[in-house]
């Protein structure tokens, strides 16, 4: 693998990792890569790179299936998060994750912020009401909803439940939020607005983004990593991944010669 | 995808032309001056708007290849290149027409004496313009870095030009107007040099991405 010395703290470091979805298909193969702090570090490469499948480690929700295997370390805060030890409830709270289609629980916006919340303990009304304001206008959504908090999430459009969505994950305090092609079913404005919430919310977590739109890749990512065939072919600051790759193969994807 | 390789292709080879026009200017400047040729001149002077306005075709190309089709990576720096050395071209083409310019004047006058220097400076001038583009065209190469090497000797022909026709001012002062024009005929050509030597520098980062300009080029 082709890599470029940066500078940064390490938030998430991937040591030696190897994946393998039941059936024993060997979907990620020694994978090794930082993760920095306060950045927004964007995975690319074409279908069935592993990209997905990467970035769902980082939560483990590879493990809501049977018989998928890990090998290697992923190490945050110092700790394993692949160790049996793990409490999967505690680090996907601190490890969000969005999903390409907006996934709004089916109850009025206020509880869908809720929920997490109450889930760790906060019951009191005042609070509640507090914290999730606080995490819709993190997320850019608060103008929009604060006049029908009790209306079912439903009611609002796919770009603002993208945002109820973020602001859901925000509400727990993450350390770390996932970002699974977040704007691939939005239409530009909405996709827009995504993209310059996570350039806010960078300042606060670490962000890990799967995207096929490269041009999105450019625009809002710190760091790129290029995946392909269940590698990691190249890893280096954005700016140098898309003026001048390294690698021959990252040059020919981001070029649209292949992929 | 093939679409966008042909684009690339008819941009490069519209490169090559103005470039060959270049020469051609160039070329027929410095013989319309050792030849005393000025219908030779003029037809320099009168062909710098096709120069131009390819130049301003060119830059229009790149500009719309950048918004449609959002180049990266060696298609970006392709394109970035293009639109650099294309404006490095046109100066040429505005120096073989002062070129041309002063070969009127001169042509005007008695000649001095033969030309020793000049045709020689044309010659490296013209040589570097050349190598630059086939440096353009074949990519990854030393021949960039021949062609700034090359800037050297321009820039010392022209110091002995100067040198010389000092001397000769010295002498006989009455020679001043015709030697000044002279000195200025040096200066365009090692201009020339200059930019055939920014077009070098921009081919180096069109294949490696590194800028080198204003930097002292080691080995490589």
């Amino acid at each position: 693998m082709e890599v470029q010395i940066v500078v940064g703290t390490v938030e998430i470091e991937v040591r030696d990792l190897d994946f393998y979805y039941a059936g024993a298909i060997h979907a990620l193969k020694k994978i090794n890569l930082a993760v920095y702090k306060n950045a927004v570090t964007a995975l690319i490469g074409p279908s069935g790179c592993g990209k997905t499948t990467l970035l769902r480690c980082f939560n483990r929700l590879h493990d809501l299936y049977p018989k998928n295997r890990y090998e290697g370390e992923i190490l945050f805060k110092d700790e394993n998060i692949l160790s049996n030890g793990t409490d999967l409830i505690d680090l996907r709270s601190r490890v969000g994750m969005v999903f390409q289609k907006p996934t709004p629980f089916p109850m009025s916006i206020f509880d869908n912020i809720a929920y997490g919340l109450k889930l760790k303990g906060i019951k009191k009304r005042s609070d509640l009401s507090e914290k999730v304001e606080r995490a819709l206008r993190h997320a850019a959504v608060w103008d929009e909803t604060k006049d029908k908090l009790n209306s079912s999430a439903y009611d609002l459009s796919g770009g603002q439940q993208q945002r109820l969505v973020i602001a859901r994950a925000l509400a727990v305090n993450p350390e770390v939020l996932l970002f699974d092609e977040p704007t691939s079913a939005l239409d530009p404005i909405s996709a827009a607005k995504i993209e310059e919430l996570a350039e806010t919310l960078k300042k606060e977590v670490t962000i890990i983004i799967v995207t096929h739109n490269l041009q999105q890749a450019a625009r809002i990512s710190d760091f790129t990593a290029f995946m392909y065939l269940g590698e990691l072919v190249e890893f280096g600051d954005t700016d140098s991944i898309f003026v001048n790759p390294q690698n021959k193969l990252t040059e020919e994807y981001i070029t649209g010669r292949f992929g | 995808m093939a679409i966008f390789e042909d684009e690339l292709k008819a941009l490069r080879e519209k490169v090559l032309k103005l470039g060959s026009m270049v020469e051609t200017a160039i070329r027929d400047s410095v013989k319309a001056l050792v030849d005393r040729d000025s219908e030779l001149a003029k037809e320099v002077i009168k062909r710098d708007h096709l120069i131009n306005a390819l130049d301003v075709g060119i830059d229009e190309e790149c500009v719309r290849l950048i918004a449609l089709r959002q180049p990266m990576a060696r298609d970006l720096r392709f394109i970035t290149t293009t639109m650099k050395i294309t404006t490095d071209l046109e100066r040429m083409g505005d120096l073989a027409v002062n070129i041309a310019e002063r070969a009127i004047e001169l042509n005007e006058e008695p000649q001095l004496k033969g030309f020793v220097n000049i045709p020689k400076m044309a010659e490296i001038s013209q040589s570097m313009v050349r190598d630059a583009l086939d440096a353009f065209v074949a990519g990854c190469s030393r021949l960039p870095y021949e062609v700034i090497k090359r800037d050297d000797e321009v820039d010392e022909l022209t110091i002995r030009n100067f040198e010389e026709l000092m001397s000769f001012m010295v002498r006989d002062p009455k020679i001043i107007p015709l030697a000044v024009k002279r000195t200025y005929i040096a200066k365009y050509l090692e201009r020339i040099a200059d930019h055939a030597t920014n077009i070098a520098e921009m081919i180096i980062y069109m294949c490696k991405g590194k800028m080198i300009r204003h930097m002292e080029i080691s080995g490589e």
